[in-house]
């Protein structure tokens, strides 16, 4: 079977690449997804907030996903559910496996790998104590009550700050559940400030930064935690610690971009976002093959998946229609001073129509930012925010004139300053 | 001054609000100035929460209430939404609960649930939440 796009995962970055892809003109598009149903993580993410980038309203994650949903039907892409993609090759073969038609393998035009991220879990923070039933990642619990309908617990105490987190003490509590403390080994919150404000303020749930769980106890079922402060290396300060009766433990302390398929297929990987390095029209060193979403790199805002996706839809549909981009000198994005990554990490100038939009995260909390883009050591374009923290990722455009002066040196580089910020 | 973050979008202002005059600083945008003078006043919260769905392929239907309810009614909300429970399927906008708590909000359905024979190890009356993992 002969595809001009296939689309790897059917979740908010899926769906719109393979919306995007037919709305290029690629006539045949598949998605394939492991699921038994489109929409990924959104029918999960049951609260509202998303969407008012992209839609200017507030509508909850099942919605959004609803309205792709739909996009995709009317788009006339194929949807194959209930079906894992095992291989991806740089031939553009594409192997699936699926109960009803079993294995097949088919050939695309170009491939988006849109597979999304996964939690970090206890084995990957190491947390010392003993190993009873109840500790769980926050992503796993929420499917566990918003989709499949089970309490995970009465009385829980929350480790990691991030936005899945802050959303499920909200969740938890007002499902009758008691939710003791959120615990954050940095000295500020890995979620946004309206987490922080309307998910533990609103029902006080009491946040302890720079500190964490040094010891789980329980035989069958965790019976309770002790919560130490950590000093700036995240060493735990003896004394002063305080003990927890509870009987759950979730876990918010991060995701990973999936990419075992990425990996499989020899794709360039990039270690910081530990997802494929791209160009600016997410392409990765492997041509024809495209990646958006959390698979690249992980986003805080579905909004911004769905423009990135959207790109990587169009690119793909140019590529599997026979277009290539212009040849012409490539330029590295650095990630210079107070930058933890960039994407795109490479950008070929004279494929970019007016500007590439880059995204960043920063290192640290500052106040007054300055967000320079520089060429040859000199600021080209500064960018000034009143704050900016890890948790929040960045995106500065850099104009097409700009690139083009920086193509003479090979690289451009994104850094950033300001005052130090506490909490 | 009352100092409180905003959460009307994701960028998280950090308003101030004059406890007399209601007079808002801090704000990106005028959305957020209104949600500082109207938080101290009479703050209000969509509620988002799930309810049994019976004859479904999951066990649980989301729901929200279709306008923001006093932040003192939401647990009344929580409460009418307990003993809850409907047949797919479902369409995205539904009205599960008219007028929910007599005030002007309904709780409605967000996502479409196409009914469908429900699989053996998931059968039950579709009242879940009293299954501890």
């Amino acid at each position: 079977m002969m595809y001009d796009v296939i689309v790897v995962g059917g979740g908010p970055a899926g769906l719109a690449a393979a919306c995007a892809a037919r709305r290029q003109g690629a006539a045949r598009v598949l998605v394939a997804e492991r699921d038994g149903e489109l929409g990924g993580i959104l029918n999960q993410c049951i609260h509202s907030g998303f969407g008012l980038h992209y839609f200017q309203e507030e509508l909850t994650g099942p919605e959004y996903a609803r309205r792709f949903i739909e996009k995709l039907r009317e788009s006339g892409a194929d949807v194959m559910t209930d079906t894992m993609v095992t291989a991806v090759t740089r031939d553009l073969r594409v192997s699936v496996l699926s109960p009803r038609d079993g294995v097949q393998t088919l050939s695309a035009g170009a491939v988006v790998l849109t597979m999304g991220c996964r939690e970090r879990t206890r084995g990957a923070i190491a947390i010392p104590g003993a190993r009873p039933a109840g500790v769980l990642t926050a992503g796993a619990a929420q499917k566990y009550i918003n989709v499949e309908g089970y309490a995970v617990g009465r009385r829980v105490i929350i480790l990691g700050s991030g936005d899945i987190g802050l959303i499920m003490a909200r969740r938890l509590t007002l499902e009758g559940a008691r939710v003791l403390a959120c615990v954050e080994a940095q000295p500020q919150p890995g979620g946004l400030a309206r987490n922080i404000a309307q998910c533990l303020r609103d029902y006080d749930i009491p946040l302890y930064l720079s500190h964490t769980i040094t010891d789980i106890r329980g035989r069958r079922r965790v019976e309770g935690v002790t919560v130490s402060r950590v000093d700036a290396h995240m060493r735990p300060i003896p004394g002063g610690e305080m003990d927890f009766a509870c009987d759950t433990v979730l876990l918010s302390v991060g995701l990973i971009p999936e990419n075992e398929l990425t990996q499989a297929a020899g794709i360039p990987m990039d270690e910081r976002t530990r997802g494929a390095w791209v160009y600016e029209d997410m392409q990765t060193g492997a041509p024809g093959i495209f990646a958006a979403g959390n698979a690249l790199h992980v986003h805080d805002f579905v909004d911004f998946v769905t423009e990135e996706s959207t790109r990587a839809g169009e690119a793909a549909a140019r590529y599997a229609a026979g277009e290539r981009p212009p040849d012409g000198r490539q330029i590295t994005v650095c990630a210079g001073d107070g930058v933890a990554y960039t994407v795109p990490q490479r950008v070929r100038p004279d494929n970019v129509p007016r500007a590439a939009d880059v995204f960043f995260r920063v290192r640290r909390p500052l106040r007054d930012a300055r967000i320079q883009i520089c060429v040859a050591g000199e600021a080209a374009h500064t960018h000034r925010r009143a704050r900016v923290a890890p948790a929040e990722m960045e995106r500065v455009p850099v104009p097409r004139a700009t690139l083009q002066r920086a193509a003479a040196i090979g690289e451009l580089t994104i850094r950033v300053e300001g005052e130090e910020a506490h909490g | 001054m009352a100092e409180l973050i905003c959460i009307v979008c994701p960028r998280g202002c950090l308003l101030h609000v004059d406890e007399q005059s209601g007079a808002v600083t801090g704000q990106g945008c005028a959305r957020g100035e209104a949600y500082g003078a109207k938080e101290l006043r009479n703050p209000t919260r969509v509620v988002t929460s799930t309810v049994a769905v019976t004859g479904a392929v999951h066990r649980r239907l989301p729901v929200k209430t279709d306008r923001e309810v006093p932040k003192a009614l939401i647990w009344d909300v929580m409460r009418a939404l307990r003993g809850v429970r409907v047949a797919a399927p479902v369409r995205c906008g539904q009205v599960i609960l008219p007028n929910v708590c007599g005030g002007e909000a309904s709780v409605v359905a967000t996502r479409d649930m196409a009914a469908q024979a429900v699989p053996a190890d998931t059968a039950g009356d579709g009242q879940a939440l009293i299954h501890y993992l």
